[in-house]
């Protein structure tokens, strides 16, 4: 292992330490950054120590205890990390304790902005620096520096804990956690970053080692691995993909993972990972397994309702029952507010009509879903829908 | 840490939430320790509002600044380890249902 990916292992870890040992996260922060300078400039001469974590942390607390002493305010604290420090000399069984899953309830608290708890978790769990998570949010360096010294105030100075919550407060805490890393990876794929949208399954693989029980957290990674599975061919819309380019092996762990997830029960992220199983082991579109869609659609539409799942919905039903029930379907929805500026639901609309044969009407569906779309790939590929239909017409 | 629990009802809301309700709710914090201090306010029609200019001329109007929606109706100051103790027992009060809003603000240390 060289040094890099022992830092990309071990930098959460340690952070998540440190906040438990110091009750700091700046300081924290600091001394985690502190360490791994340290690791930059021994381990290329001495050589990677046997435990690489060990020494991490070791050196971590010294550097603490040097900060501290310089700031006698913290004089209290100090006494007690001294204990610590004297007795981390003494070797340490195994790698450092796992307390990443209270920093992840931490970053992700719902007393946080929810904008900002995808950002630091990319920050403390991910080891982003500001201007990487800058990035992945596409927003200036200074304006998530300062979302991000805001967070950290909140978190300091209201005192959010640094806890897993009990048993029965983590229904109501879990999704927000979910919620958090999914915003990662919709991030990553609106921006088409496969190395974004593939940090957030990472972090989803380390939740669902630490909550291996719960099935909304397999749901979640078996979503993301199987819409992942089809990076390479996204270009196109779904029916028009070039399935020899999807991700085989990534569709058999995230198919396994979606059944884990909707055995003895069932959540939204679970639904949504089974639709997304069935789309990846169909041979083609068409033989789709339609009616299978079309229920699990009326399952998580049942769990959350909204006006983007019942146009989901009306799409697979156009598949199994034909276009004009789709379309009626569609027609329902024209009133939803959350639909009328929304271009899928154009581009649907647009696509059932040129089934129906209605091509004036699916060119001017088609104009004003062009008018819609926010980005300049969205606008070119139904500008080829377009076409397609005034050539028919 | 100190939070205060700053407890507003909606004004165009009646709080279902009878005299017993708050009186088992203050105990229930005094019986756990947590309970610092806490008061309900007056009918909003008795509050006053005094400023004073940069002359120092003093001005005494009726009522609040604004009218508002949300009327704060009382407080609560709690002594317990963490936000989320804080936000248990602002959950717990009678004063957050019913349209009512509780709002958690920790008491600034120096």
């Amino acid at each position: 292992m060289n040094v890099e990916q022992v830092f990309r292992e071990e930098r959460g870890r340690l952070l998540a330490t440190l906040v438990k040992r110091l009750g700091d996260l700046d300081l924290a922060e600091e001394v985690t950054s502190d360490a791994i300078e340290a690791a930059l400039r021994h381990w290329p001469v001495d050589g990677v120590p046997d435990r690489p974590g060990a020494w991490l942390l070791t050196t971590a607390r010294r550097k603490a205890v040097d900060r501290l002493r310089r700031d006698q305010v913290h004089a209290a604290r100090l006494a007690l990390l001294q204990v610590e420090v004297s007795r981390a000399d003494a070797p340490v069984a195994g790698g450092l304790p796992d307390e990443r899953l209270e920093l992840f309830f931490t970053c992700a608290h719902p007393a946080l902005p929810e904008e900002d708890r995808g950002a630091l978790i990319l920050r403390c769990l991910a080891g982003f620096t500001t201007p990487e998570v800058a990035r992945a949010y596409l927003v200036p360096v200074t304006t998530m520096q300062q979302r991000i010294v805001r967070a950290k105030k909140k978190i300091r100075e209201a005192r959010i804990p640094f806890r897993v919550p009990d048993q029965d407060e983590l229904p109501e805490r879990l999704p927000g956690v979910l919620q958090a890393v999914y915003s990662i990876f919709t991030e990553g794929y609106a921006a088409q970053r496969p190395d974004l949208a593939g940090e957030a399954i990472r972090l989803a693989r380390i939740l669902r080692a630490l909550l291996p029980g719960e099935r909304e957290v397999t749901g979640l990674l078996a979503l993301m691995l199987l819409v992942h599975a089809r990076r390479d061919a996204r270009a196109e819309l779904l029916e028009d993909q070039d399935r020899a380019l999807w991700d085989a092996d990534m569709i058999a762990e995230g198919s396994a993972l979606a059944e884990a997830a909707l055995t003895g029960g069932h959540g939204p992220y679970g639904v949504q990972a089974a639709i997304n199983a069935l789309h990846d082991e169909a041979p083609d579109f068409a033989s789709t397994d339609w009616p299978q869609i079309v229920a699990l659609y009326d399952v998580l539409n049942a769990l959350t309702p909204s006006p983007v799942i019942a146009l989901n919905r009306a799409v697979a039903i156009a598949m199994r029952d034909g276009a004009a029930a789709g379309l009626a379907l569609l027609d329902e929805l024209a009133a939803e507010p959350k639909l009328r500026d929304y271009h899928p639901y154009r581009a649907a609309r647009a696509d059932l009509l040129h089934r129906l044969g209605r091509s004036a009407e699916a060119a001017q569906a088609y104009r004003e879903a062009i008018a819609l779309a926010g980005t300049e790939p969205e606008q070119d590929f139904l500008r080829r829908r377009l076409t397609a239909v005034e050539g028919q017409s | 840490m100190k939070y205060m629990l700053l407890i507003y009802a909606a004004s165009d809301q009646q709080n279902s939430c009878t005299v017993e309700d708050w009186i088992a709710h203050e105990k229930e914090m005094k019986d756990a320790g947590v309970l610092v201090s806490g008061h309900s306010l007056a009918d909003l029609v008795t509050a006053t509002t005094v400023q004073v200019g940069p002359d120092g001329r003093r001005s005494v109007t009726d009522g609040p600044f604004a009218e508002t929606r949300e009327v704060l109706g009382g407080y609560e100051i709690i002594d317990v380890p963490d936000l989320d103790a804080a936000l248990e027992w602002a959950a717990k009060c009678p004063g957050s249902r019913d349209g009512g809003a509780v709002v958690v603000r920790p008491i600034a240390e120096f």
